[in-house]
């Protein structure tokens, strides 16, 4: 061993003079999300398995429930794909708990607090990191539904909007799930407690069927879930419809989630040891 | 000035008080052992230390700076290993440093650089671009300590730093702690091993419930105890209920033993309390002298188990 180990009476430390500036923010969360990307294409199998259920989906529903299901004046693979979409990218999001409640448990948490860093920056980097792993996911999925016939109708520009705004949406629930991940106390925690509500959540919707035929309390619940909102959304802006105010409201929707779990978060993790 | 000084600390979980006015101080260039049984309150306090965890009273300073009002700029000089080997298992050795140099603001080239020059001096070169996940314990360890070092910090904690390691390992890292400190490294080492601390610390807390129940040298904390014994075990053939075989080995070893100290007899074995410093030769060298016959001498220097025993009234596994 040479002499380049010892500490010093002085620390050579950059972060005992760096400012703390928004663009150190940004700097931190980036490498705290690249610190998740650069791991991906290392182990495909995770890649391949987050890929594989959405294209299960997609298969099962269009060919078991296709046939027997009749929404009016669409084709059922038209309406079905942005609902498989909307739910797929939103039980993405479920990664953001599972990964969290990962580095708590092993001790990478404590260690990124011990770190002269926007601490907030753990949180982001992480979200962000796992919208980009769902970007990957949803781009594999819409090919798998353009090759069984599944169009833009509403024309590309369209098409891409309402895929950034489920995206955005499952950003927003990343949050939901960051929550979730820093209050449980495993692993295996975190994926129920991540999983569990969503399957309520998107069935209880217009996802896969209209809500028109549901029992009435049934339909002025799943009228209300935002998830309904989404799918409504970018189903309309898909086949080039007139969405109305679902869009915004969608996005006041990820907007308003992202605010209220972002800062529940944030806090929950400066106080992650106690 | 010491570089690290906690005053009155305390900390309460729900029922549990974990810290009742813990008091430390570690001075530049020493290392600190703080030696207590499992939730004796050694964790609570490093994470208090290193800004983890808020304290409910009393307060600390790391480098001149309060850790509840100025965290930040703590945690930009101080290194952590917890008990737990906190690394990246996806991604490589090299990875992990470089990203911990990343954080600590370090631009350009000199992440990477960093990164190489701790590789080599905790000889993990070959395996430098290697996914951590394949790693043993003693790499990980070593990456982990590594990691707390990148920036060259001002005061290292060390979190139990070999719980949980196989003894080759655990000697390994004995022998780079050994190498920090020489170095000059300032730090402050948690440890239920009480081997650990007599080998490793200039000074010695022992904490028991949450405070700190004796401080001072290995040295210091041993005399407490009453220093050095003598224990003498007579031979099988003489009769070992015979007081004349007792009497002469006590009278054989007045030269050395404490003024007034008792005797204590259990079987063939006598126990006599002797000036620290007494050597095994002499005594033997005496035995002869007086032509007194035995089976066996040693002397026995008492261990950190015995102080804590003598402290606490149990032992140092469980609090």
């Amino acid at each position: 061993m040479t002499t380049t180990i010892a500490t010093t009476d002085t620390t050579d430390s950059p972060a005992v003079t760096a400012p703390h500036s928004l663009s150190w923010a940004l700097r931190d969360s980036w490498n705290e999300a690249m610190r998740h990307l650069r791991s991906l294409p290392r182990s495909p199998e995770v890649l391949l398995f987050t890929t594989l259920q959405p294209i299960m989906f997609v298969l099962l529903f269009r060919y078991v429930f296709g046939g027997s299901i009749k929404i009016p004046g669409i084709s059922y693979n038209q309406y079905l794909m942005p609902g498989i979409f909307a739910q797929t990218v939103v039980f993405g999001s479920t990664f953001t708990a599972i990964g969290l409640a990962e580095d708590m448990q092993k001790g990478f948490v404590d260690r990124l607090r011990s770190l002269p860093i926007s601490q907030p920056a753990v949180l982001v980097g992480r979200t962000i990191s796992d919208m980009l792993r769902n970007t990957i996911t949803f781009l594999v999925m819409l090919a798998v539904a353009f090759a069984i016939g599944f169009r833009f109708e509403g024309g590309v520009a369209r098409g891409v909007l309402a895929t950034l705004l489920l995206l955005a949406f499952s950003y927003a629930f990343s949050w939901i799930q960051a929550l979730i991940g820093l209050s449980v106390k495993s692993v295996e925690a975190a994926n129920s407690a991540g999983f569990l509500w969503m399957f309520p959540m998107t069935f209880v919707s217009s996802a896969f069927v209209s809500t028109s035929k549901m029992t009435p309390w049934l339909r002025r619940v799943a009228d209300v879930n935002p998830f309904t909102v989404a799918a409504n959304a970018a189903r309309a802006l898909y086949n080039g419809r007139n969405p109305g105010r679902d869009v915004w409201l969608a996005l006041a929707w990820a907007a308003g989630i992202v605010v209220v779990f972002a800062t529940a978060s944030v806090r929950r993790f400066a106080h992650a040891a106690d | 000035m010491p570089v690290v000084e906690a005053v009155g600390l305390r900390k309460r979980f729900g029922k549990t008080e974990a810290l009742r006015g813990l008091d430390l101080a570690v001075e530049r260039g020493t290392v600190l052992a703080v030696l207590g049984p499992n939730g004796a309150g050694k964790t609570t306090a490093v994470r208090i230390l290193t800004t983890l965890l808020k304290p409910d009273g009393g307060h600390a300073i790391v480098d001149g700076l309060d850790v509840t009002t100025h965290p930040r700029e703590v945690r930009a000089r101080i290194g952590l290993t917890g008990q737990f080997a906190a690394v990246d298992e996806r991604l490589t050795a090299r990875e992990n440093l470089e990203l911990v140099g990343r954080f600590f603001r370090m631009t350009g080239g000199r992440p990477r650089q960093r990164a190489s020059e701790l590789l080599t001096d905790f000889d993990l070169d070959d395996a430098a671009d290697r996914v951590v996940k394949g790693f043993s314990g003693g790499m990980r360890r070593r990456l982990d300590i590594a990691m707390s070092l990148v920036a060259r910090p001002s005061v290292l904690f060390l979190d139990e730093p070999t719980t949980g390691l196989d003894p080759r390992s655990r000697l390994g890292m004995w022998d780079l702690i050994e190498h920090l400190v020489a170095q000059g490294t300032t730090t402050l080492l948690t440890t239920q091993y009480l081997e650990e601390a007599d080998r490793l610390a200039t000074g010695i807390v022992v904490v028991d419930h949450g405070s700190v129940i004796a401080r001072g040298s290995a040295d210091e904390l041993k005399a407490q105890i009453g220093g050095d014994r003598v224990v003498v075990t007579l031979p099988v053939d003489g009769d070992p209920l015979h007081d004349g075989a007792e009497v002469a080995v006590v009278a054989a070893l007045a030269p050395h033993a404490v003024p007034g100290a008792p005797v204590t007899r259990e079987g063939r074995q006598l126990t006599v309390a002797v000036r620290a410093g007494t050597n095994t030769p002499d005594v033997i060298h005496d035995f002869d002298a007086a032509g007194v016959v035995v089976q066996d001498v040693s002397i026995q220097r008492p261990t950190l188990d015995d102080v804590f025993l003598s402290l606490t009234g149990h032992g140092a596994e469980a609090s």
